[in-house]
């Protein structure tokens, strides 16, 4: 090497190097640490006064710890879905959770210093609890449950509706560890005329006006004083991941994932329905069934609570091609509220079904595993549909349900591409 | 006498904590360079972001992922600044359903009047991201063929 080609590759480097540099500077400490879930050893050392986290530019994957083979969806703000096959665990784990922000991430998160307050014209007296607090008081529990975006499966409807074309991976079965929300309910004292919750957090608005919030949605008391409702400190074992929430979320299986606010630090007690943003306009249906493409009043509306019956196939990954004349396919079904009573597939475009092997799910809102040895009678193409119904027997369609203006709770039956040599 | 040789060993004593102040500021700032550098994790790819922001290549704009055509740069400068392009290309609306998404984003979103440049946004909206029909089920398209070990 020339002394030229050695000047230059050092120049190159001492290049790559300020770039770096720069892109450190552009994070703030503490959020940078939450992203990537590891301490920062040196941070004390750095300045207080970093520019706000710029995401753009950074590889998300990276970033949130996610799978490769994730699609992002949105980058501003992120959102990010999993391709079906991604999906195989029985407990996602974090590497192929969907991400659904409506705002922009927090800057900084203290989890130290984290609190939080519970409000609202029905709350006896208003009061404020710190994180460790809520550790330390009330009993822990862990539960495995279904967080399914409403709009999964929307890029399917027809016209198109409006907003991200998630298809079939906004939806995840973890594992997450807190107290229940009902406990801290009872401990703050609710008074008898309560009707909804309503969470606050931390993530900004796109436009960043500090006075407006991106999401503040929430539940009627019934599902907020539920076993299972939980305000979630851990996600598998671990303290739940930046873009999950950290440090402490809600988590409400079975309906749509926007009740299970991220980054809470205020939950009101309404006398009425919650009026938070996107508790208007946003996961309603037509309360009346409407032809595809109808303009749908706001007051013919109704908020979207339990989630329907539905499954996906998430073994083997589509478009198979098969050496023998049988395959072994597996999947989860979840029914919102309810439980899967049945699970069937078929490979003649439901001319016929067969039932699949279904577990009892590990507690109620879990989703729930189901197996079954696909015989195909000859070479050629085939596609394996499956199908799901719940225990009052309402089974998934295998046309898309009907449409409704923002294109919520498609559960229409999944179905892959196999061929047989 | 011993007040000058003291005033002149007081000004010695002082160059010399200067020089250690500076040498240790020096040090302080390249270890901090090197803590800096040594700390940023490996892992974090970064996205070289295009020489030119307006950079076309193959009729695509490169940094938001829009069809180049007529119009184009109006939807750059309007609606780019608050969210990512992702939800406009995602999209497949007619102009009526386009408007009325302006209009929400007016009212609810804090985005400005777009005055003219309204009509060339949704003009350049319909023709580019037209809606095609799906019907009630799509067939199954754009598969991966594999073969399947047993």
């Amino acid at each position: 090497m020339s002394n030229l080609q050695r000047f230059y590759s050092y120049i190159n480097l001492s290049f790559k190097k300020l770039k770096r540099r720069e892109f450190v500077k552009k994070a703030t400490l503490s959020s940078f640490a939450m992203l990537l879930g590891a301490e920062i050893i040196f941070g004390a050392k750095l300045p207080k006064d970093y520019t706000p986290l710029a995401l753009e530019g950074v590889d998300p994957f990276a970033m949130f710890n996610k799978n490769k083979g994730m699609t992002v969806l949105n980058d501003k703000p992120w959102n990010v879905e999993p391709k079906v096959h991604l999906l195989n665990d029985n407990v996602t784990p974090n590497a192929s959770m969907f991400i659904r922000n409506n705002g922009l991430l927090p800057e900084a998160l203290d989890a130290s210093n984290w609190t939080l307050t519970i409000d609202g014209e029905s709350v006896s007296k208003q009061k404020t609890y710190t994180l460790a607090e809520l550790k330390s008081k009330f009993k822990q529990y862990t539960y495995q449950l279904t967080i399914e975006c409403a709009g999964n499966g929307r890029n399917e409807f027809d016209p198109p509706a409006k907003g991200n074309q998630w298809t079939l991976g906004a939806v995840h079965c973890a594992s997450w560890t807190g107290i229940r929300l009902k406990d801290l309910l009872n401990d703050v004292g609710i008074k008898s005329n309560a009707v909804y919750i309503g969470f606050h957090a931390v993530d900004q608005h796109l436009s960043k006006d500090p006075k407006k919030e991106p999401i503040s949605r929430g539940c009627p008391m019934s599902k907020a004083m539920q076993d299972e409702t939980l305000l979630a400190f851990k996600m598998n074992g671990k303290d739940i991941p930046m873009v999950h929430g950290f440090p402490l979320r809600l988590v409400a299986g079975g309906w749509p994932a926007s009740v299970s606010g991220k980054w809470v630090n205020r939950i009101s007690i309404r006398n009425k329905v919650h009026d938070g943003t996107k508790m208007i306009g946003a996961y309603k249906v037509p309360s009346k069934p409407v032809a595809p493409g109808e303009k749908v009043k706001e007051e013919e509306m109704r908020i979207i609570e339990s989630m329907p019956v539905k499954s996906i196939i998430t073994s083997p990954k589509t478009g198979a091609i098969l050496a023998g004349k049988s395959v072994i396919i597996n999947g989860h079904a979840w029914a919102g509220e309810l439980e899967v009573s049945k699970m069937e597939y078929s490979i003649d475009f439901g001319s016929t079904w067969n039932s699949c092997a279904l577990k009892k799910p590990a507690n109620r809102l879990a989703w729930q595993h189901f197996s079954a040895t696909v015989k195909l009678p000859s070479s050629g193409y085939y596609e394996i549909w499956a199908k799901a119904t719940d225990s009052n027997g309402i089974a998934q369609p295998m046309l898309l349900p009907g449409w409704n203006p923002k294109g919520y709770l498609n559960n229409a039956c999944h179905r892959i591409a196999v061929k047989v040599k | 006498m011993t007040s000058t040789n003291f005033s002149i060993r007081v000004s010695k004593i002082k160059r010399l904590i200067k020089w250690a102040a500076l040498l240790s500021v020096i040090y302080a700032a390249s270890l901090t360079y090197l803590i800096i550098d040594l700390t940023t994790p490996a892992e974090v790819a970064i996205v070289e972001a295009p020489v030119d922001p307006d950079l076309i290549e193959n009729g695509i704009h490169m940094r938001t992922g829009l069809l180049e055509a007529e119009g184009m740069m109006s939807v750059v400068t309007n609606c780019t600044s608050c969210h990512s392009a992702k939800i406009i290309t995602q999209n497949r609306m007619s102009a009526e359903r386009w408007n009325e998404t302006i209009k929400w984003m007016q009212e609810t979103q804090g985005l400005w009047d777009l005055g003219g440049n309204q009509e060339i946004i949704v003009n350049y909206l319909v023709k580019n991201y037209p809606p095609t029909s799906k019907g009630r089920r799509m067939i199954l398209e754009n598969i991966e063929w594999y073969e399947m070990e047993l």
